[in-house]
C-alpha cells in the first residue's frame, strides 16, 4: 500500500464545548457555546433567558406600588438600587419632590447596597480564580449589612423599600449609631482581603491582562460603571449627573489605566472605600424632619391622622385600590447601580399602570461583549471574564 | 448644557428628522425608518454633539395606531453629558434598518426587540430569540399577547422529558381594568 503524502496530514477541527447552564462558575444559568482551538478559545456564544420571567410584562399588569417589588429581584444583589431608580423615574414624571430626610436615607442605602454588591462580586470573583477565602470573609460582613436591609424594612433582601415620594419607612432607633460602628470597622476587613488578593502572585497571574478593554471598545460596546471606569473613563452618574444629595457629598471616583480585570477588582475594592466614605458623610448629612411626600395622592396618610381624618381615610382607600395614577409622560431614568447604569424607561399613560417600562440593565451590554473579551484566551479566563463583568443573571434575562 | 440646547435648534437642520420634542430634561428625535441609519451616524460623529454610546434600544407597542411599533434608541454623549431619544415608528409590515453598523452593541437589543415584539431589523447578521425559550412561537411583549401565554410546561412520568400543552386556566384571567366609581 502507497500512502500518499496529504493523506497523512489530519484535519483538526475546533472543538465546541457547552459551558452551562449549571456550571457554579456560571454564576446563575449562563449557557456558553464556546469555540475552542486546543485550550484557546475561538469564539463565545453566550445563550441568554434561561431566568426570563418576563418582568417588563408582569410590570404592565400592576399598578405602580405594585411593581416595584420586581425591580429587587431583577439583579438580586443590588435590590435598594434599582428600586431606587424606578422611584426616581416615578417621581419625574409625576413630577414629585420628595423631602431631604429621605433623600439622604435613599443615599445611605444606595451605598450599603454597593458595597454588599461589591463584597458578592470580589469574594465570589476569588472563588472562581480560585481563593476561597476571601469569599467567606466578604459574605461576613454581607450578613452584617443585610441585617441593616432587615431592621429598617423586615426584609433581609427584597426591601421594597425605597418607594416613590420617599421611603417606606423610618430609620429605627440606633441604626446609625451602628451604621458608625460598621464602617469603622469594615475598613479593616477590607484591608485584610486586600492583603489576601491584591499582591498575591497566582491572583496577579489570573487577572492582569486578561478581558482588556480599550477606552474606544468601552465605550462602542456601550459599558457603564466599573467596566467603563476601568478602562479608563471617569464616567460615574453619581457625579456627572448627580441626583438625590450627592452633590453635597465629597467622593472620588477610581479610574483604571490598562482595562483589564485587575483594575477593575482595584477599582471595585477602591468603590467600597469610597462608598464608607459617602456613609460617613451622609450619616453627619441626616436630619430630622419627614420621610415620605405629603402628597396623600402618592403615599399613604399616617396611622394616627386615619384615626381622626375622614379624608384621609379615603385617600388610603384610593391608594391601595385604585392606586397612584400617573398623567401622560415617558422619562429614561438612570442611577449608578454598583453594576453600572441602571435605567428605567417608564411611558404612562394617565392611569393608574405602567403603559410600558423597559428596563435597561448594565450586565445585559456587559455580557454582549464577552465573546470580544474572550477571544484569543485560555478557557480558564472566561472563568475570570465572567467574574470581573459581575453578571446577575435576574437583570440580564429580566 | 446650555450650549448643547442652543444647539438642537442647528440639530434638526442637519439631522432629517421628523419632529423634534422636548418634554422636561430630555430630547426626542423621530426620524423616519430610512432615514435612521444617517440621523444615527450624523449624531454619532458629528463634532457638535458626539452621540458615541448607545445604551439601549427599547420597543414599545402602540396597539391599534396606524403605526404600531415604536423603537427607541436612547444615545449618550460622554463629551457633553447629554442624553437624546431617537425615536422610530413603523407598521407591523415595515423592517427597521439595523444599526449594527453604527454601534455595535446593538446586536442583543435588536434581538430582544425582534424576540418580544417581532419588529423585524433588516440587515441584521444575527436575528435569533434572545430571551425567550428555544421553539417559542409568538412575540410576548405585544399588547395582544395574553399574560398568561399559550402553552404550558409539565415533566411528563411516562415519557420522562418536559412537555407542553396548551394552557388550561381554572379561572379566567381577571384584568380588574373596571371604570372608576369616583
Amino acid at each position: 500500500m502507497i500512502l500518499k503524502k496529504k493523506e497523512l496530514s489530519r484535519e483538526l477541527k475546533n472543538f465546541t464545548i457547552n459551558f452551562g447552564p449549571q456550571h457554579p462558575a456560571a454564576h446563575g444559568v449562563l449557557r456558553l457555546i464556546l469555540e475552542l482551538d486546543g485550550e484557546v478559545v475561538e469564539r463565545a456564544d453566550p445563550h441568554i433567558g434561561l431566568l426570563h420571567r418576563g418582568t417588563e410584562k408582569l410590570i404592565e399588569y400592576k399598578t405602580y406600588i405594585q411593581a416595584l417589588p420586581y425591580f429587587d429581584r431583577l439583579d438580586y444583589v443590588s435590590m435598594m438600587c434599582q428600586e431606587h431608580t424606578y422611584s426616581m423615574a416615578v417621581e419625574k414624571i409625576g413630577g414629585i419632590q420628595i423631602p431631604r430626610r429621605a433623600q439622604v436615607i435613599r443615599v445611605i442605602f444606595a451605598e450599603i447596597t454597593r458595597i454588599l454588591n461589591h463584597l458578592l462580586a470580589v469574594g465570589c470573583h476569588a472563588m472562581d480564580v480560585g481563593a476561597m477565602t476571601p469569599f467567606m470573609w466578604a459574605f461576613e460582613e454581607r450578613e452584617k449589612l443585610v441585617e441593616f436591609y432587615e431592621r429598617v424594612s423586615g426584609s433581609r433582601m427584597h426591601a421594597a423599600y425605597i418607594r416613590p415620594g420617599g421611603v417606606s419607612a423610618d430609620l429605627p432607633l440606633g441604626l446609625l449609631d451602628d451604621l458608625h460602628i460598621f464602617i469603622n470597622q469594615f475598613n479593616v476587613r477590607i484591608d485584610e482581603i486586600e492583603e489576601l488578593l491584591t499582591g498575591n502572585r497566582i491572583w496577579k497571574e489570573r487577572l492582569v491582562d486578561i478581558g482588556v478593554v480599550s477606552s474606544k471598545k468601552a465605550v462602542d460596546w456601550g459599558f457603564s460603571g466599573v467596566m467603563l471606569r476601568g478602562s479608563g473613563i471617569p464616567w460615574d452618574l453619581r457625579k456627572t449627573q448627580p441626583y438625590e444629595v450627592y452633590s453635597e457629598i465629597d467622593f472620588s471616583i477610581p479610574v483604571g489605566s490598562s482595562g483589564d480585570c485587575f483594575d477593575r477588582y482595584l477599582i471595585r475594592i477602591e468603590e467600597m472605600r469610597q462608598s464608607l466614605n459617602i456613609l460617613e458623610q451622609a450619616i453627619e448629612l441626616i436630619k430630622e424632619g419627614p420621610i415620605k411626600s405629603t402628597n396623600y395622592k402618592l403615599n399613604p396618610p399616617s396611622r394616627s391622622e386615619m384615626k381622626i381624618s375622614m379624608e384621609a381615610v379615603i385617600h388610603h382607600f384610593k391608594l391601595y385600590t385604585e392606586g397612584i395614577v400617573l398623567p401622560f409622560g415617558e422619562t429614561y431614568t438612570a442611577t449608578e447601580a454598583p453594576k453600572g447604569e441602571f435605567g428605567v424607561y417608564l411611558i404612562s399613560n394617565n392611569t393608574e399602570r405602567p403603559y410600558r417600562c423597559k428596563i435597561k440593565a448594565p450586565g445585559f451590554g456587559h455580557l454582549q461583549a464577552l465573546n470580544e473579551m474572550s477571544k484569543g484566551h485560555m478557557i480558564a479566563d472566561v472563568v475570570t471574564i465572567i467574574g470581573t463583568q459581575d453578571i446577575v443573571f435576574g437583570e440580564v434575562d429580566r | 448644557m446650555s450650549f448643547l440646547i442652543k444647539n438642537f435648534e442647528q440639530l434638526v437642520k442637519i439631522v432629517p428628522t421628523l419632529t423634534y420634542q422636548r418634554n422636561g430634561d430630555e430630547n426626542n428625535l423621530i426620524v423616519s425608518h430610512d432615514k435612521l441609519i444617517l440621523a444615527l451616524n450624523v449624531l454619532k460623529l458629528h463634532v457638535g454633539y458626539q452621540y458615541k454610546m448607545l445604551t439601549c434600544i427599547s420597543g414599545v407597542d402602540f396597539l391599534g395606531k396606524d403605526y404600531r411599533f415604536s423603537v427607541v434608541y436612547d444615545l449618550l454623549s460622554l463629551t457633553f453629558n447629554s442624553r437624546l431619544r431617537v425615536k422610530v415608528f413603523i407598521n407591523e409590515i415595515t423592517p427597521v434598518p439595523s444599526c449594527i453598523e453604527v454601534f455595535i452593541n446593538a446586536n442583543w437589543w435588536e434581538r430582544e426587540v425582534w424576540d418580544l415584539y417581532g419588529v423585524y431589523f433588516d440587515k441584521h447578521t444575527d436575528l435569533r430569540r434572545i430571551l425567550s425559550d428555544y421553539g417559542f412561537e409568538g412575540h410576548p411583549m405585544r399588547k395582544d399577547f395574553p399574560l398568561s401565554g399559550f402553552v404550558e410546561f409539565r415533566f411528563d412520568e411516562s415519557k420522562k422529558r418536559i412537555v407542553g400543552e396548551p394552557i388550561e386556566l381554572t379561572q379566567e384571567f381577571r384584568a380588574f381594568t373596571f371604570e372608576k366609581p369616583w
